[in-house]
């Protein structure tokens, strides 16, 4: 079992989640319209660019757009959730030592306990969203199914890693679960809202190019986020 | 598939169904004959094989379902933070439920439909100011009236205005020589006081070319003739194009298209036929939006660029107070606290925000500016945007969605609000006959009129009267 969730298993999940990824990018901007969208692109491109980048990145500071400051709790929910699902696994030291061992590479990894307390910190931050998600008649009226396994799922996720670093004896059941919830993750991305994980920047940086290029941006006004 | 003979998915072709159309007081036949009016589901289906694209797929998609659009939306905040307000709920539980069934939606539906469309967003954008995706629901909105549109669900005043379009190339119906007289008239009535005014009609190569509001040659001639004593002083060479004058554009509200071309097209062919060297366009926020910023999309320029630069009112007064063509009067300022309502049209969505600060800046005294909070970009809709002021049938919803702006009126504690847009102006009026808070309201051209310092050479010479 171990074998072939580490094996073939994990390659069809990164192929799939790659591959899947890339295409719903290209589809995205295939898929865009300069007349049905209204938005010149392909013209006043320094705008253009210059207001796609902005876009995105103002969204990955803290207290920089007007919504962040406005919803403090929610953001630190928004970060810690994200850092302990993007930022940890990228650099938690039992995935790069995997990597070393496969390919021989390696890079700096994350102090165990600081690993450990983003990790907790995330999990918190999934439990706050799923009770904002109950207790927040604005946010419950709009969540659906499709929200709950995204949340659920990344949870889970997380979990089941953090306790197979901690388990103290008893098989390698949580070991086995996080690898194969982990590539149910990336098999589901491309095709369901965790596509955000890419879309995220294609919107971004199609709502910056219209502000940059068509709604402001001529007139040199700053960032309005 | 049953058609009413008012309400149908054909939009006005003449001027004898326009006439017809307002003849029915109040749309009650109109109204009636929506409650059968049939889906035609191919159609729909094929409207969005063709228009639906990435970008609305994408949005409605990866929606993250976080409620951060909730806040951010004046009509939700109005509505006691009603959930069904949510802009996130709004635009899923319309357009997504349209996609997500392929079109195969009835009737009911789609007067559902319509009613969320026209009351319950005023396609002000704010909300994808505060989306973390960048959702603009106001974008989709719009986009969602089109399909209402085209399948003949539109509030009544709206089948009107786009008609009014179709037919005269205007909001009203103002036919070119009644402009053209118009013009004529206003030009005369100045000659007291202002000897030599001209409003000079389709001239070439003119340094500016203006365009108004329909409802000023037809219901405020005087606010035409305010525009001409402004040029006359700041001494512009300008001109009025006898047709192509409309700048605003109900097609736009409506979702009707095809009509927004028309009306777009029409101002453009003026702006071939004169050259001038740019447009200034009143003070109006959506005439500025149809016409200058999404105008070019729809009249197919791909670098969406009108034929010849087009500036907003308040660019141009702001140029003309900064380069000393029209220069005010100290002592004459505005001495009573006032506050300025920044428009969605051109303010958040064609930063000019601190073209109106700049003005404000000569226009009044240190001291009596109250800003509103939120401003500029991220002020509220007037609570009448988007053509919610026009709709009977949505006035108990506009009323009340007029009270945010009441709120933050209140809070600045000014007694005067300038409102450089007509859509504003009107909401703030109704907001004071609704609710009498005890304000003023007013546009800048009459405040600036009265507060212009005059050259020697352009005041009537009284001693010719003597002699
Ligand atoms: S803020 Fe954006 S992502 Fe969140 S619910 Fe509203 S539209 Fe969806
Ligand atoms: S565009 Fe404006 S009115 Fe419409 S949902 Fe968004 S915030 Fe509300």
């Amino acid at each position: 079992m171990y074998q072939f969730l580490t094996g073939p298993m994990l390659w069809i999940s990164f192929a799939v989640f790659f591959v899947g990824l890339a295409a719903r990018v290209y589809l995205y901007i295939k898929g865009l319209h300069w007349q049905m969208d209204r938005v010149a692109y392909g013209h006043f491109n320094d705008r253009g660019v210059k207001w796609a980048l902005k876009s995105i990145l103002f969204w990955l500071i803290p207290f920089k757009p007007m919504c962040w400051q406005k919803k403090p709790i929610f953001q630190t929910l928004f970060f810690l959730l994200h850092i302990g699902l993007v930022l940890v696994p990228l650099f938690l030291y039992a995935h790069v030592m995997l990597i070393e061992q496969a390919w021989g590479v390696s890079w700096p990894t994350l102090p165990g306990w600081l690993a450990d307390a983003l990790t907790i910190a995330a999990m918190v931050a999934a439990v706050m969203m799923a009770v904002r998600r109950v207790a927040l008649p604005e946010v419950r009226i709009i969540t659906t199914l499709h929200d709950w396994f995204v949340l659920l799922l990344s949870l889970a996720v997380l979990a089941t890693g953090f306790f197979s670093a901690h388990q103290q004896g008893g098989g390698d059941v949580w070991v086995l679960a996080h690898i194969a919830l982990a590539e149910a993750l990336l098999i589901a991305a491309p095709f369901t809202k965790f596509s955000h994980i890419v879309l995220f920047f294609c919107s971004r940086a199609q709502i910056g190019m219209d502000y940059g290029i068509k709604r402001g941006g001529a007139k040199g006004r700053g960032i309005v986020w | 598939m049953p058609e009413g003979i008012l309400c149908n998915k054909t939009p006005i072709q003449n001027e004898e169904e326009l006439k017809r159309l307002l003849a029915d007081t109040r749309g009650r036949q109109y109204y009636a004959e929506m409650q059968e009016l049939e889906v035609d589901r191919d159609k729909l289906r094929t409207t969005l094989a063709n228009t639906f694209r990435s970008r609305f797929k994408t949005w409605l998609e990866i929606c993250a379902r976080c409620g951060m659009c909730a806040d951010s939306c004046f009509l939700y905040t109005v509505n006691q933070r009603d959930p069904k307000q949510v802009p996130s709920y709004k635009i899923q539980s319309t357009l997504g439920e349209i996609v997500r069934r392929k079109g195969d939606v009835d009737g009911a539906f789609m007067r559902h439909v319509m009613e969320v469309a026209w009351s319950q967003c005023t396609c002000c954008n704010r909300c994808g100011q505060y989306c973390p995706h960048g959702i603009d629901i106001g974008v989709m909105m719009g986009y969602t009236r089109g399909l209402c549109f085209s399948q003949g669900f539109v509030p009544w005043e709206l089948k009107i205005g786009s008609g009014m379009h179709r037919v005269y190339r205007a909001q009203m119906d103002v036919t070119p020589e009644e402009w053209v007289e118009t013009c004529e008239w206003m030009a005369e009535e100045q000659q007291d006081e202002w000897p030599g005014l001209e409003i000079p009609i389709d001239k070439e190569d003119a340094d500016i070319m203006y365009t108004c509001n329909a409802r000023e040659p037809k219901h405020y001639p005087e606010d035409l003739a305010e525009a001409a004593i402004l040029f006359h002083i700041a001494g512009e060479n300008w001109t009025v194009p006898s047709k192509g004058w409309e700048q605003t554009s109900l097609s736009m509200f409506a979702g009707d298209w095809e009509a927004c071309k028309l009306q777009a097209m029409e101002v453009y062919a003026a702006m071939e036929r004169l050259r001038p060297k740019r447009m200034v366009g009143t003070e109006c926020g959506h005439a500025h939006r149809a016409t200058v910023i999404e105008g070019p999309y729809w009249a197919g320029y791909r670098d969406g660029q009108p034929p010849v630069p087009c500036i907003h009112y308040v660019e141009w007064v702001a140029e003309a107070l900064r380069t000393g063509k029209l220069k005010i009067d100290p002592a004459k300022r505005i001495k009573t606290p006032v506050t300025y309502q920044d428009s969605c049209n051109y303010i958040r969505n064609y930063g000019l925000a601190e073209i109106g600060r700049e003005i404000l800046s000569y226009i009044v005294e240190p001291g009596y500016l109250r800003e509103m909070a939120p401003n500029k970009e991220h002020n509220y809709c007037c609570g009448g945007g988007g053509g919610f002021n026009g709709i009977g049938m949505f006035r108990p919803q506009r009323n009340k969605a007029l009270l945010m702006k009441r709120e933050q009126i209140l809070n600045t504690g000014a007694s005067m609000v300038i409102a450089p847009c007509h859509n504003c102006w009107d909401a703030i009026r109704d907001l004071e006959e609704e609710y009498a808070i005890g304000i003023s309201w007013s546009f800048l051209k009459p405040l600036l009129i009265h507060m212009v310092e005059v050259p020697e050479h352009l005041k009537p010479k009284e001693e010719d009267e003597d002699e």
